[in-house]
């Protein structure tokens, strides 16, 4: 106990960077997603073809490639951004490749009669998007989005190879210092994500049984 | 059409692994002309770790495998360096020839757990001695001692020439290291910019991210040599970094064992040899005074 009582300040900080990755990187990556999802239905070619190029490359690259590109190859184009705000943005352009697809699996769930029923109303694409598909499509979608965001969580992580003290920082930081409390560090490190998955579980599956449709 | 094509990559692929096993083969030739002498005839007293390693005629070793000159994993797969170089004068005296051992990539965090669950026999990994490590790892050696140092862009444009003037700058190191926890310590008002490995650290001081890069003198080296048009360095270094051979805690006939192997290489010059085809190959400097090893 004693341990975390000396290191305390350490683990607060390195828990509210997480945190604050977590919860910019995830806004980044729902709002972005769920744009990009609206660009896979539309009938635009250029913009469903744009939306599946990005989801594909981000989809399939590794966080970390993302994570150098942004860090060490944008500044090669003058492009220079600070670690932190680096973090954000390779987290949520990378989650939000997921957010698209797990959204896009929801607009397909909505049945077929509900936006044909609504542009025969008068409504345009967009409204009808926004008024009638998305809101249906958002309340199935809530597990797989869940999922999407807690292996966001997760994946801050790679951020403690670029320069950002988050949680799994204190990995080397502290057993370096205290090798004899290797497990101590661990447990630490653990709880301090489950601090923030947990509840964000919990609170996923109460917005799902709220949410969820009756058919 | 298609069969010419085929024909053509095969061959093309055949020169390729036929480049690569010359390649192999006159590395290994080399690396023969190098190595030190293995022991025949070894006798130990039963029941010591010499003995049974000797029995075993083979030993696992853990080693950094991204430190250029101490121990670098080269595109064979084998680490290569000064780090390397004295594990294989242990093993020699305890008669295992070079091939014989096993090499484990230790990282910092992981080097006392490695030790203490008898993954590796021993670690040769930078590894400075310090009294908290003691409780937890007995050390021989030190065999080499190196200093803190600071690295800048050529032509240091901000005018560092020592910890003093990192005030306000940013300073980039490896998370977990001793050199970060000597500037937490001893030097608060520089800006940490902790990466996981050195190589970033270099990348980040090319692209002006970060002013300064400080970490042990020989780690630094390797990073000036890789890019020598890029980077120079302060060359005053402010600590001092005894680097120790990592044991089991208690194993005393062992550590003794290792400090006699140590001594006689320091007089028999297979220490300098060691240095000379190794750190001293990159830093184009002659080998040190050997350190006095320390019998705590």
């Amino acid at each position: 106990m004693q341990f975390y009582v000396d290191n305390f300040g350490l683990f607060r900080d390195a828990f509210l960077t997480t945190l604050s990755l977590s919860l910019l990187g995830g806004l980044l990556a729902l709002v972005l997603g769920t744009l990009l999802a609206a660009f896979r239905v539309s009938p635009i070619t250029p913009l469903r073809g744009l939306a599946t190029f990005y989801v594909e490359t981000f989809r399939n690259t590794p966080l970390t490639v993302v994570f150098f590109f942004i860090i060490f190859g944008l500044p090669q184009i003058d492009f220079v951004i600070g670690f932190f705000p680096g973090a954000v943005l390779a987290i949520g352009l990378y989650t939000a490749a997921f957010v698209c697809e797990a959204v896009r699996s929801g607009i397909n769930a909505v049945a077929s009669g509900q936006a044909e029923a609504a542009r025969a109303l008068g409504l345009t694409f967009g409204q009808s998007l926004r008024e009638v598909v998305l809101p249906q499509a958002f309340r199935t979608v809530v597990p797989p989005l869940g999922n999407v965001l807690l292996a966001m969580v997760k994946n801050t992580s790679i951020a403690a190879g670029f320069a950002v003290s988050e949680l799994s920082s204190l990995l080397p930081r502290l057993v370096n210092a205290n090798a004899g409390e290797l497990v101590l560090v661990l447990i630490g490190v653990v709880v301090g994500y489950m601090l923030i998955t947990v509840p964000s579980a919990f609170a996923l599956h109460r917005v799902e049984r709220r949410v969820a449709i009756l058919r | 059409m298609r069969i010419t094509r085929y024909a053509a990559t095969m061959a093309a692929v055949g020169l390729v692994l036929a480049g690569c096993s010359s390649d192999a083969g006159e590395q290994a030739e080399e690396a023969a002309d190098n190595t030190v002498e293995v022991q025949e005839n070894v006798d130990f007293e039963a029941g010591t770790t010499m003995a049974e390693l000797a029995e075993a005629g083979s030993i696992t070793i853990g080693t950094k495998y991204d430190q250029p000159g101490f121990g670098l994993l080269n595109p064979d797969g084998v680490p290569e360096g000064f780090d390397v170089e004295v594990g294989k004068l242990i093993a020699a005296e305890l008669g295992i020839a070079p091939e014989d051992i096993t090499w484990t990539e230790t990282v910092s965090a992981n080097r006392e757990p490695f030790i203490q669950n008898g993954q590796v026999d021993l670690v040769v990994a930078t590894y400075t001695i310090n009294d908290a490590r003691k409780q937890l790892v007995d050390f021989a050696g030190p065999y080499y001692v190196a200093g803190q140092d600071i690295m800048v862009a050529k032509g240091n444009p901000e005018g560092i020439t020592g910890p003093q003037d990192l005030a306000g700058k940013n300073v980039c190191s490896v998370e977990g290291s001793t050199p970060a926890q000597n500037i937490r310590d001893q030097y608060p008002d520089a800006q940490l910019t902790l990466f996981d490995v050195y190589s970033k650290c270099a990348d980040a001081l090319t692209n002006g991210q970060v002013d300064a890069v400080t970490t042990d003198n020989v780690i630094l080296t390797g990073l000036v040599a890789g890019n020598p048009d890029g980077f120079e360095l302060v060359g005053k270094p402010f600590t001092e970094e005894p680097y120790g051979i990592g044991l089991e805690l208690g194993d005393t006939e062992f550590r003794n064992f290792i400090n006699d192997v140590l001594e006689e290489s320091f007089e028999n010059g297979d220490w300098a040899a060691a240095w000379d085809r190794t750190a001293g190959a990159i830093t184009g400097e002659e080998a040190p005074e050997p350190p006095q090893v320390d019998r705590y």
